[in-house]
């Protein structure tokens, strides 16, 4: 039996998951990376896509949309900008993301800007595909 | 002196209105859970956040900090952002934090600095715009809003951030109404940028680990600090929300005290009034009887 840390999914209105899991799986920025217990500390920021959750009962997947996560040996928080459960995922509502995320893309001065709102467009993309 | 007719309707009218206050009163006490539950709720998101923007800031050196921490340098034009509600009968709710922003807009302006001032909720703008109507640069309305949620947060820090890479204001501090408890809140005033971190809340749980960053502390800290704006106005509209409803619930109790008492009085004067026409009545009729 593997070792078990706190895991907590936090969004800003609400706690939305706190439990004892076995690893989380997250996508962060710089790649998808497993999180187990006595992880090193680390501190890393999360693009949209999905977190897999395996507890001991099972596993759960969410679907979160930017945020970091926090990780140190005894636990792991992510913070996450909004987050629901797959299951709980309407399927129009990542469509009018995408969109969103376009217009805000095309309306945006600067091309730091441009790139960086184009990204989180693409990152939504990716996501709506791996569902 | 009333007439009768006169006493009986005004005692109709204040009956009237005791049960439209009653009925405030009910609805605000049912709201005012509501709020604080959101409130509740959104209280482990800000606190995480404190304690990571605590750790991270200590990795991150002052030179290379981002400008929403670092500030502009200077701090000549101060940019207040004041929350109220958008309904009065609330008691001295909105006026409390209209009166406290306006006096730390008067004293920036003795020590020469210049104001801007962007309202949230309608009752600040109508208070302040006696004053200060050519500071004032915005204003967002939140009167269709049912439920304040994270996209209206977002929404404004937007227009902040905005604002703020516009160079439009160096300095930027949100009022907003702390909820104590149900008959107390007290106006607050909080810096948003140049970000302030409290290190005294530091985590002992990471403060001396040796972390990871990925991507690096630098570009964690200029993702951290917008999402951290936001929290803080989130919370500032969630205490307010909850601050709101508590005053209008003591506000409304108070008015619905005063109608009974009102009642009261006025039905006194009936009766006395009604007991002297009759004992009038029958003066009248004894003494024609003695007269035949």
């Amino acid at each position: 039996m593997a070792d078990t840390f706190t895991f907590e999914l936090v969004s800003p209105e609400k706690l939305l998951l706190s439990a004892e899991v076995n690893s989380v799986v997250l996508p962060g920025s710089e790649g998808e990376m497993t999180v187990m217990a006595n992880h090193a500390p680390t501190m890393s920021t999360v693009k949209p896509g999905v977190v897999t959750v395996e507890g001991a009962d099972g596993s759960s997947k969410y679907v979160v949309f930017g945020g970091f996560a926090d990780i140190v040996p005894t636990g792991c928080t992510l913070l996450a900008e909004s987050a629901v459960a797959v299951d709980a995922l309407e399927a129009d509502e990542l469509d009018n993301r995408i969109k969103a995320a376009n217009e805000a893309a095309d309306a945006a001065v600067g091309d730091a800007d441009k790139t960086r709102l184009a990204a989180f467009a693409a990152q939504l993309e990716d996501l709506k595909a791996a569902i | 002196m009333p007439s009768l007719k006169d006493l009986k309707n005004r005692i109709a009218s204040v009956k009237a209105t005791q049960k439209i206050t009653k009925a405030m009163q009910m609805v605000a006490a049912a709201k005012l859970r509501r709020a604080q539950e959101a409130a509740e709720a959104a209280r482990p998101y800000s606190e995480r956040m404190a304690s990571v923007m605590a750790n991270i800031s200590g990795a991150v050196s002052g030179d290379d900090a981002p400008r929403l921490m670092a500030g502009t340098g200077k701090d000549d034009v101060h940019l207040l952002v004041v929350c109220t509600a958008e309904r009065g009968l609330c008691g001295g709710f909105n006026t409390q934090i209209a009166r406290f922003a306006r006096l730390h807009a008067k004293e920036l302006q003795s020590q020469g600095k210049e104001v801007k001032i962007l309202c949230v909720g309608k009752k600040g703008y109508d208070q302040l715009k006696r004053e200060f109507e050519s500071a004032i640069i915005d204003r967002v309305d939140l009167r269709e809003v049912k439920n304040i949620g994270f996209a209206n947060a977002e929404d404004i820090a937007n227009r902040i951030s905005t604002l703020f890479n516009a160079g439009e204001f160096d300095v930027c501090t949100l009022f907003f109404s702390e909820f104590k408890s149900v008959i107390s809140q007290v106006p607050t005033a909080q810096q948003l940028i140049p970000a302030k971190i409290e290190a005294s809340e530091e985590d002992a749980q990471g403060s001396d680990a040796a972390y990871d960053y990925e991507p690096d502390a630098n570009e964690i800290l200029e993702d951290i600090i917008p999402r951290n704006i936001k929290v803080q106005i989130l919370r500032a509209l969630l205490e307010n929300v909850a601050g709101e409803m508590g005053a209008k619930m003591s506000a409304m109790d108070n008015a619905t005290r005063n109608a009974g008492e009102m009642i009261d009085k006025l039905t006194m004067s009936y009766n006395r009034q009604r007991q002297a026409q009759i004992t009038k009545e029958l003066i009248e009729i004894i003494s024609g009887a003695e007269a035949l």
